[in-house]
């Protein structure tokens, strides 16, 4: 389950999302194909996190949400998760009054069943990726640093070990360093079978780790394609990859 | 007052105080998880007393009676909800869960009841009947409508209070109920006489708030409470989902209360009606730990129960005032202490 | 609720008022007596919780309190109802003012649960007091006389039961209809938005506390002179819950739902403890149980109330239309020298996070400064520490040479900064109309007695035509009427700024005011920011957007890491490389 299959893992028909009468997403469609990373980039405001959201079925949404070929309608936040459908949101939403390893132990609630010494596995692995977490295991979360608190975010997500992981602007706020070693471990996610759906403000970065892409502008798809082309496109460039702005 | 009359009511302020502090403990656990300020928990309270009552004159028709309607009630909400979704195959799962299974207990309790069982056994029973209690009213009550501010889930609690006052007045009868003491042994501590009935409800407090604070910091599901308290969103990203948390903290909550009913059963006489006061006073330690903090709510439970054994020696016709009114200076010092702010909810 | 449908509905409810003493049976007649005294404490719940969002179980211990007061002066001192009346008034206002400094000032659930406390304690009290007469109460409460006439009878006493109940209502409704019923009506839900505008919060709320522990002190003096005969069980806790119950069930949200809520509960009460042990063949505490089962179900289906229900009945009425009126004067801008805005040092931390990291930056006037950074640089961060939403960790922010760190919002509005918000922060059920004049707040002077009796108007005539003028300037004017809720976020953004505006602020701050607007929203945006800075107008603006930002702005700071990278010319940040690898971004 290395390279990219090609079958869909997530595929989204006809999305909208309204908050009262506002629509802040119309009829989107996207899919992400099994080993694949997606990235989903545009302005603020374009509706990116509402789009994570209503995948993710914290928004109600109209349209259809197929995951692994089955259609995730009726199907609760909870009920994703433990299909291996994980979002690591833009605020990260850590248990900040609770400890780092607390915090890890949780993000395997949906494996639960699974027993102690899976559990225990999913820890080791994510305490080799990151090891700064191992050091700060003990530390309550809400204490630590945004470019930890981002790790940390990634590891309670891979501890639910999840088939896609939708990642909202994981670069937000974090030095160009830490932002770089974000982005490798994306990749390498992506090599050990884990689909990445990532939603960027950072489309440069974003479009040179991904396969796919798609722009999203005022809540609707104005483009999509292979990322290389995305980069590519003049357009993209102008707008969102800032050449047109920095001449 | 001399010395020995000072011990006397120290030592049913504190015998008190304990049982108020599980009580403000079960209340600051529900708002925590799940934003509901639980004003029925005196009516678990009250029945668990009533339950052990009437299992000692060898009756368990009011319990009983109470969990299967509340199991056929839970049964039917299962029945319309599997048919509002169309998902058939969980069903029978959920109703043996929420049917059958609290048929099972109140025909356990109808069966066991008669036979006279040992003391120990009673008290079992009363702790496994009343417990179920808690997370039926969950299901029925306010499982359906668990996003709704705090504001409309505060007047559903008040409504529930209404309702199972009405139907403690029909299952339990108007008549109230002691129940033996657990010990007649009193002690000698250098002039001071300790009843051996305080120091079993002091102790069985104590014992139950260890427990829980390592269920809530050694267990997977104990953090997954105090995830869900901390951050909701956060915790459904980490597939807890509300709905348990939910059912599970209104069954520990209802257990404690169970153990409260059956520590003041040989304390004061209870009625059906009892409980609402009891329950108050535990929150106002609850208060005083800002409905957040463990500790400072049993400390505040502590000095809820010494303010009102001390008051009603000295001004007995004044106990309740003083007890009520000790939340104003309680909340002034906050108010002052702590920094005002936003409360957009 | 205007003339067009108020003049069908209100004429039907006013001649059943009117008739009804005349024609009902007695038993209706006393049943609709109750209804209209817990109409008019319900009322005050319906301002206090249903709009300014803070529960309070204290009501009954409030009218018992005005009940009491009367009881007491008329018949150990002899005195008038009248007099009772207003000594009832002051006192209550005084108790009501220090429970409110207490428990309002705070976050959370505070004052649901200190008047459950309060309200515990006044009834005991009144029990145990020798001089009220303890658990058995008082007798012998004269009636109240209106010019020598009497009114004993139950008939005689539903007018002024009524009169009173309907004065209430269209105070309480004009009340809501004014300047400081939009800040009343935006605590909940819109606190930090309204301090943003100068709505002192934390005042405003215990204004609101007092205003309905006054209705239910003359709730409780009419109770008690319809009663002659006072005890403490009409105040108990219980009775304070149901008053909660009556808001809620009837619609917290519109003074109606206190009079539906009344009569609903009241009647329904009645309706169960009459039928039910026919029904059922034996007498018992049913009508608890149904009681409390109907409306945990009704709240289940309906979290709102009745009201709403009705209210979609009804027609429509069409929104009063914008008059012409005198302009309100515009703000002191005093004399300015040096420097507008001198951002010195500030520093904020969270935790272990450092947002901004001494940041030094100053504003001249008639400038247009654009705050940029990658997101997550601390630019919102900066943004809160100068409009006062964030405190400062240390250093110092000066405003027209004053000191302005770490004030409250509605201190910084005060002298003359203006502000939008990131994610859009309207009162999405009120018009564009009210929340753009909620913007002139600090332009008016009406306060709560004279807008909730109507003396407010021709202020109120010139904010809502300032308001309608800055809605027309930023190009809204087809929307003056809906709801902001139903607008396209685009439009909100906008709808903000005209909010802003219409401060008539000295310096506008805007949180990216681009995001989500389309590439012609945009360019019409950028052109009112121009025309505004030609007006004299000094403008900081946060934006993520480089392209918007570069061709509007004077001057750019670039924030990177809660630090300044860079300051200059736009031309002079696009030439500089660090900006440019922070900014652009890069693997």
């Amino acid at each position: 389950m290395t390279a990219a299959s090609g079958s869909p893992l997530l595929e989204v028909r006809s999305l909208s999302v309204r908050y009262g009468k506002v629509e802040a997403v119309h009829n989107v469609s996207l899919r992400a194909d099994e080993g694949s990373i997606v990235t989903v980039i545009g302005p603020n405001g374009a509706g990116k996190t509402t789009l994570l959201g209503a995948v993710m079925g914290l928004l109600p949404a109209q349209g259809e949400v197929s995951y692994r070929g089955e259609s995730l309608f009726g199907l609760s936040v909870e009920d994703r998760v433990a299909r291996g459908l994980v979002l690591v949101p833009e605020k990260r939403e850590l248990f900040a009054s609770m400890s780092v390893a607390d915090n890890l132990a949780l993000g395997a609630f949906a494996r639960r069943r699974e027993g102690e010494a899976a559990t225990k596995r999913a820890l080791d692995e994510v305490y080799h990726r990151f090891p700064r977490l191992l050091e700060r295991r003990a530390q309550l979360a809400g204490t630590l640093s945004g470019g930890e608190r981002q790790m940390l975010a990634l590891g309670r997500a891979l501890m639910g070990r999840p088939k896609l992981l939708m990642l909202d602007e994981p670069s937000l706020g974090l030095a160009p360093l830490v932002v770089r070693e974000i982005f490798s471990i994306v990749v390498a996610l992506r090599e050990a079978g884990v689909s990445i759906l990532l939603v960027e403000q950072n489309a440069r970065a974003a479009l040179q780790v991904s396969d796919d892409g798609y722009v999203l502008e005022t809540g609707e798809l104005v483009l999509s394609g292979r990322s290389s082309d995305l980069a590519a496109n003049p357009k993209v460039a102008a707008t969102y990859l800032g050449q047109g702005a920095a001449g | 007052m001399d010395f020995s009359i000072a011990a006397l009511l120290a030592q049913d302020g504190i015998t008190n105080g304990a049982v108020y502090a599980l009580l403000a403990l079960s209340l600051v656990l529900v708002f925590a998880v799940t934003r509901v300020i639980w004003v029925p928990s005196g009516e678990f309270v009250a029945f668990s007393t009533l339950t052990l009552a009437g299992l000692q004159l060898g009756k368990a028709s009011g319990i009983a009676g109470l969990l299967v309607a509340m199991a056929v009630v839970a049964g039917l909400l299962e029945v319309l909800s599997a048919f509002r979704q169309r998902e058939w195959k969980r069903l029978p799962l959920r109703l043996a869960a929420w049917t059958g299974a609290p048929l099972a207990i109140a025909g356990v309790l109808k069966w066991a009841a008669p036979l006279a069982p040992p003391f120990v056994v009673q008290i079992l029973l009363t702790l496994v009947a009343v417990t179920a209690l808690g997370p039926l009213s969950y299901r029925i009550v306010y499982q359906p409508i668990a996003e709704a501010s705090v504001l409309v889930l505060l007047i559903v609690s008040v409504a529930l209070h209404f309702a199972m006052l009405g139907l403690g007045l029909w299952y339990f009868g108007a008549e109230g109920s002691r129940t033996p003491p657990f010990t007649s042994a009193t002690f000698d501590w250098g002039g001071v006489l300790v009843s051996g009935q305080s120091l079993l409800v002091v102790a069985t407090s104590v014992a139950l708030i260890f427990v829980l604070a390592l269920f809530f910091n050694r267990t997977l599901y104990g953090r997954a409470l105090r995830a869900t308290a901390v951050n909701r969103v956060g915790a459904r990203l980490a597939g807890i989902s509300p709905a348990f948390a939910g059912m599970l903290t209104f069954t520990l909550a209802a257990l404690v209360c169970a153990f409260c009913g059956v520590l003041i059963g040989p304390i004061t006489t209870v009625y059906y009606d009892s409980g609402f006061l009891v329950s108050l006073k535990g929150f106002v330690g609850a208060i005083i730990g800002g409905l957040s903090s463990y500790p400072l709510a049993a400390a505040g439970s502590l000095l809820v129960g010494l303010l009102e054994s001390f008051s009603s020696f000295w001004a007995s016709a004044f106990k309740e005032v003083i007890v009520f009114t000790l939340i104003i200076p309680v909340l002034l010092w906050r108010s002052l202490t702590s920094q005002h702010h936003d409360d957009d909810e | 609720m205007r003339l067009t449908w108020s003049a069908a509905a209100v004429v039907v409810f006013l001649a059943l008022v009117a008739g009804a003493p005349m024609f009902a049976p007695p038993f209706w007649v006393t049943l609709g007596n109750y209804i209209g005294l817990y109409s008019i404490a319900a009322l005050g719940l319906v301002l206090l919780t249903g709009v300014a969002g803070q529960t309070s179980f204290g009501q009954a211990a409030f009218v018992g309190l005005g009940a009491y007061a009367s009881a007491w002066l008329t018949t150990s001192y002899g005195s008038s109802p009248w007099v009772a009346l207003a000594a009832g008034l002051a006192f209550t206002a005084l108790v009501a003012l220090a429970l409110g400094f207490i428990t309002l000032r705070m976050r959370g659930h505070y004052l649901p649960l200190a008047t459950i406390a309060w309200g515990i304690s006044l009834y005991f009290l009144f029990g145990n007091l020798e001089f009220l007469g303890g658990h058995t109460g008082m007798t012998g409460i004269p009636a109240i006389a209106i010019g020598g006439l009497e009114l004993k009878s139950e008939r005689s006493i539903w007018y002024l039961i009524w009169g009173t109940t309907l004065a209430s209502l269209w105070a309480t409704n004009n009340l809501l209809d004014s300047r400081p019923g939009r800040a009343i009506r935006s605590l909940r839900g819109g606190y930090e938005m309204a301090e943003a505008f100068g709505v002192d919060g934390a005042r405003l709320k215990i204004v609101v506390f007092i205003y309905a522990a006054l209705l239910a002190a003359v709730s409780g003096w009419l109770y008690v002179h319809l009663q002659r005969f006072v005890n403490p069980t009409p105040f108990s806790i219980i009775a304070g819950i149901e008053y909660l119950f009556m808001a809620v069930v009837g619609g917290a949200g519109s003074v109606w739902g206190a009079v539906v809520g009344a009569a609903l509960i009241t009647v329904l009460k009645q309706v169960l403890q009459d039928v039910l042990p026919q029904l059922l063949g034996r007498t018992g505490n049913f009508e608890m149980v149904v009681f409390g089962v109907l409306l945990i179900v009704l709240l289940q289906r309906a979290r709102d109330g009745v009201w709403p229900w009705i209210e979609r009945l009804l027609p429509k009425a069409p929104p009063a239309p914008v008059r012409d009126a005198a302009p309100l004067a515009p703000r002191d801008r005093g004399a300015a020298s040096g420097p507008l805005l001198e951002v010195n040092a500030a520093r904020k931390t969270f935790g272990g996070l450092v947002a901004v990291n001494d940041l030094s930056f100053r504003i001249e006037a008639g400038e247009i400064v654009g705050l940029i950074g990658p997101n997550g640089a601390g630019k919102s961060t900066t943004f809160a520490l100068i409009s006062g939403a964030l405190a400062l960790t240390s250093g110092d922010i000066r405003f027209r040479g004053a000191s302005i760190g770490s004030r409250p919002p509605h201190e910084i509005a005060r002298r003359g900064i203006g502000r939008t918000f990131q994610h859009v922060k309207l009162i999405p059920a009120m018009s564009v109309l009210d929340n753009v004049a909620l913007g002139a707040y600090l332009r008016g002077r009406a306060g709560v007695g004279r807008a909730a009796l109507r003396l407010d108007r021709q202020e109120e005539a010139s904010t809502r035509a300032e308001a309608a003028r800055q809605i027309a300037r930023c190009g809204l004017d087809a929307h003056t009427f809906d709801a902001a809720g139903s607008l396209a976020l685009g439009q909100q953004r906008i709808v903000e700024i005209a909010r802003a505006l219409a401060s008539d602020p000295t310096l506008l701050l805007l949180d990216e005011p681009a995001a989500g607007l389309r590439y012609l929203e945009k360019r019409s945006l950028a052109t009112l920011l121009r025309t505004l800075k030609g007006e004299g107008m000094t403008i900081l603006l946060v934006e993520h957007d480089m392209d918007f930002v570069m061709g509007l702005a004077d001057r750019l700071v670039v924030m990177d890491f809660g630090e300044k990278l860079a300051e200059g010319l736009p031309a002079e940040i696009q030439r500089n490389p660090a900006v440019r690898e922070a900014y652009l971004g890069g693997v």
